[in-house]
């Protein structure tokens, strides 16, 4: 049975993109942690990626509207992502993006910059194999940190949530022969975020410059076909806020709202022997509560070589080996 | 590397993160200290009051003498609540214990932000309007906009102070003590007073709200009656009042803020929304003089945020001073002083820092806050605090505060329609802004107004915070240059004119017999 050494697949970042309002999309590695991809020890994935998601619809609670004040909102992600296989059971991932958000009408401003550092350790625990069937077993946490002191509370034209987590997640990959399936289920913790104001109306009035930021649950499941060269995959996502409360009509969204989304997807890889590996993909929210009507796209390259030296060439060259 | 070593490793890492995360959340207001007046402020019955012109039209009845046996069983029903006080009790003991006028005003801000949202639109483009007569019907009534809402805190700040200072004339006439004086088996839960209990002014001040949002919040008639019982639990429980005391605080705040309730249904709020064919009118006369109308930045248009409000009447001087205090007109929108200062928000546009940009949403109060005035009335209530005021001294003192903002408001609303001008981001439409664009006339700011008026006021009252208040209101009326939403002259001349209007209150607190 072949054991792949891929470099994540990459539509990390936009999974999410429904997420918030705007830009969950942001995280690096939001696919990177729940795929089944492992590189092994000594290498290092070099990962560049850029997403670009937009919508014109989005749920205000459970009423869908667009807003011809916003027009169509856009965001710009640019993701620089390192994955180093420290042993062929556990990676680690550090990645993050750079965001642009755009609104194509109204006054709104767009809002750009370094959004957060998503850094993970993927540990494959288990692996059972019998004859053509592979079983495996993660545990993947993540910690979030935003880099930069960008603003929050400007949904939808916000770059990001700003608010630190931890996400911890689950999964399972069964393998038959080059077809997969994988289901993983994650649960995010987040921190309070600080605003720039000192008061302000949720369900209730509020006289701090804290938010309580709800926790997320998420599952994701894929399947499709994995060969040492070529990987393709559809994906299905769904994100549910533990809390948070919904925009009423016509109101403007808050970090702190209910966002849930449900979203599918494709994704593609191809490797080459040199080391280098080349991604798209897409994915389109389906339903959402609080949450832009997201149609992501997104690609990237990435480049994957032994941290040995030059007498690991035989490794470096053809990285997609027998483990 | 062992799969143990990966175990301790990823649980490490996880754990670390984890444990740094989830506070809970601290809100100030929750940190105000029980009241201790200072000054019981006795001779608060000779304050002069804003609409009242004496008690004879007041009715409170004679209370029970303290030896009869109708007042030894409110004595018994306090004993019996203060025998068992749960633990929800306590947290109302402790919530209102800070003062009935600060929390008042706290629970109107909170009905001010959740009701501050625009009407989403008809099918056809058009905006349905909030109607009092069916005031549960999409969109609620009222859309309480920072007019609405100045107007709100206004007339309940003032109808508060007149109904306590008829409160402090009851209280001297007939002298009842508190129950924890009347009884020594009846604790005081709270610091003990020597004013007159009976009518009480908790009593007093929730009267006030409870009549008044039967007009300005008619969809939270229930919330409101549920917090007033709650403040009446609070009173008896911590030993302050009996139920008689109670009621007849009510009765008699009720009373004054019915004369409050007639004054607003004539004071022309209500025709502020105009017509369609005002609206056109507004935007043909000033066409008309060669100069850029206003027009709604909204898609669809929205129609102009109550452009009658600058004939409302105002509280601190008649309707025909509001002409001779509208500050002259704003550069030409063809002259090169208004394109220059066009420039310069586009400058601010695309130059945006991120303090600027603290700035900005600091003080947006747009849709979904308790707007300008009662963003003022938040500062003014964490430095109010700290004085240890009577319940009436922080009625007028909010009343003068409130009466400055609204009438600043009126002022400013009348300038906006006068002059009909452009925001910056219809002359210019590269300007993109840090807030909402709001959907009025730009000349003058309605937060420099807002906020000079209020500073004003604030700094009169507490003079020895010196520059504090005119430094925020600095900060205030610059943050909507730096959001792209107004021009310079717009922030400085609204600067100039709301400090007129609050200068209006500053004398009127120099002779109303309380300084």
């Amino acid at each position: 049975m072949k054991q792949l050494y891929s470099c994540f697949l990459k539509e990390r970042l936009a999974l999410i993109p429904a997420l918030l309002f705007i830009l969950v999309s942001s995280r690096v590695n939001a696919q990177t942690e729940s795929d089944a991809l492992m590189i092994p020890k000594n290498y290092l994935c070099v990962d560049a990626m850029y997403s670009y998601s937009s919508w014109d619809h989005y749920w205000e609670g459970t009423f869908k509207r667009n807003n011809l004040n916003l027009g169509t909102v856009s965001t710009n992600m640019y993701g620089l992502m390192l994955n180093y296989g420290i042993t062929n059971n556990l990676n680690i991932i550090a990645g993050a993006p750079y965001v642009t958000t755009h609104a194509s009408a109204g006054t709104l401003a767009g809002m750009k910059g370094v959004q957060d550092l998503t850094a993970t350790i993927k540990w494959r625990a288990l692996t059972f194999r019998s004859g053509n069937n592979r079983i495996s077993a993660f545990a993947i946490g993540s910690g979030v940190l935003p880099l930069t002191n960008y603003v929050s509370d400007f949904l939808p034209m916000s770059i990001g949530l700003h608010a630190r987590s931890v996400m911890l997640r689950g999964m399972i990959d069964y393998q038959f022969k080059h077809f997969f399936v994988t289901g993983s289920g994650m649960y995010n913790l987040r921190d309070n975020i600080t605003i720039d104001r000192d008061a302000y109306y949720t369900t209730t009035m509020v006289y701090s410059n804290q938010v309580d930021m709800p926790n997320v649950r998420s599952f994701n499941a894929r399947l499709g076909y994995r060969s040492s060269a070529f990987i393709a995959e559809a994906m299905i996502e769904n994100n549910t806020t533990l809390g948070g409360f919904d925009i009423r009509k016509n109101d403007m969204p808050f970090p702190s709202n209910k966002m849930n989304a449900t979203a599918a997807g494709v994704n593609f890889k191809y490797s080459l022997k040199s080391g280098f590996e080349f991604m798209v993909g897409g994915s389109r929210v389906l339903a959402g509560r609080n949450v832009g009507q997201s149609n992501m796209i997104h690609g990237g390259v990435n480049y994957l070589f032994s941290l040995k030296g030059k007498n690991n060439k035989q490794s470096q060259s053809k990285p997609q080996q027998k483990s | 590397m062992s799969a143990k070593f990966n175990i301790i490793i990823f649980s490490l890492i996880t754990g670390i993160v984890y444990c740094s995360c989830k506070k809970d959340i601290k809100e100030r207001t929750n940190e105000y200290p029980a009241l201790t007046p200072k000054n019981i402020d006795v001779n608060a019955d000779t304050w002069k009051p804003v609409l009242l012109t004496g008690f004879s039209d007041l009715t409170v009845a004679t209370p029970d003498a303290v030896n009869s046996p109708a007042y030894l069983a409110d004595l018994n029903e306090i004993k019996a609540l203060q025998s068992n006080i749960t633990a929800e009790q306590k947290a109302i003991v402790n919530y209102w214990s800070a003062g009935s006028v600060l929390r008042w005003n706290e629970i109107l801000r909170e009905l001010v932000a959740k009701h501050n949202i625009p009407p989403y639109q008809n099918e056809d483009g058009t905006y349905p309007a909030p109607s009092s007569a069916n005031p549960f019907a999409y969109p609620q009534f009222p859309f309480s906009n920072p007019p609405y809402a100045a107007r709100s805190y206004a007339y309940i700040s003032a109808a508060q102070y007149d109904a306590l200072i008829a409160a402090w004339k009851f209280k001297k006439t007939y002298n009842r003590a508190a129950p924890y004086k009347n009884d020594a088996n009846i604790q005081a839960l709270i610091p003990k007073s020597d004013l007159p209990a009976y009518p009480s002014e908790d009593g007093v001040v929730a009267g006030t709200v409870v009549e008044l949002m039967k007009l300005l919040f008619p969809t939270e008639i229930a919330f409101i009656e549920q917090k007033a019982s709650e403040e009446k639990l609070y009173r008896m429980i911590s030993g302050a009042n009996t139920r008689s005391d109670w009621d007849a605080g009510v009765s008699l705040g009720k009373q004054v803020a019915a004369k409050f309730t007639t004054r607003a249904r004539a004071d022309r709020a209500g025709a502020a929304i105009g017509t369609p064919t005002i609206w056109a009118q507004l935007e043909s006369q000033t066409a008309a003089t060669g100069e850029m109308p206003w027009i709604s930045l909204e898609n669809p248009k929205r129609p102009p945020m109550l452009p009658l409000f600058g004939k409302v009447e105002p509280f601190l001087f008649d309707q025909a001073t509001v002409a001779t205090l509208r500050p002259g007109p704003p550069p030409s929108t063809k002259s090169d002083q208004f394109k220059k200062e066009a420039d310069e928000v586009l400058y601010y546009c695309k130059n945006v820092t991120r303090e600027r940009n603290a700035q900005v949403a600091f003080w947006a109060d747009g849709a979904g806050t308790y707007t300008p005035a009662g963003h003022w009335d938040a500062i003014a209530a964490d430095e109010f605090v700290k004085e240890n005021w009577s319940e009436v001294r922080w009625a007028r003192n909010m009343a003068l505060l409130n009466m400055a903002m609204m009438d600043a408001v009126i002022v400013c609303w009348d300038t906006k329609y006068y002059y009909f001008n452009p925001r910056p981001s219809q002359f210019d439409t590269e300007i993109k802004t840090l807030t909402g664009i709001p959907n009025f006339p730009s000349y003058t700011s309605g937060h420099s107004n807002f906020s000079a008026a209020a500073a004003t006021v604030l700094t009169h009252l507490l003079p020895e915070r010196g520059t504090k208040f005119s430094d925020l209101a600095q900060s205030a009326a610059m943050s909507r240059l730096y959001g792209g939403i107004h021009y310079r002259t717009d922030c400085e001349v609204g600067l100039v004119t709301g400090a007129k209007v609050g200068q209006y209150a500053v004398n009127r607190a120099k002779t109303d017999g309380a300084e």
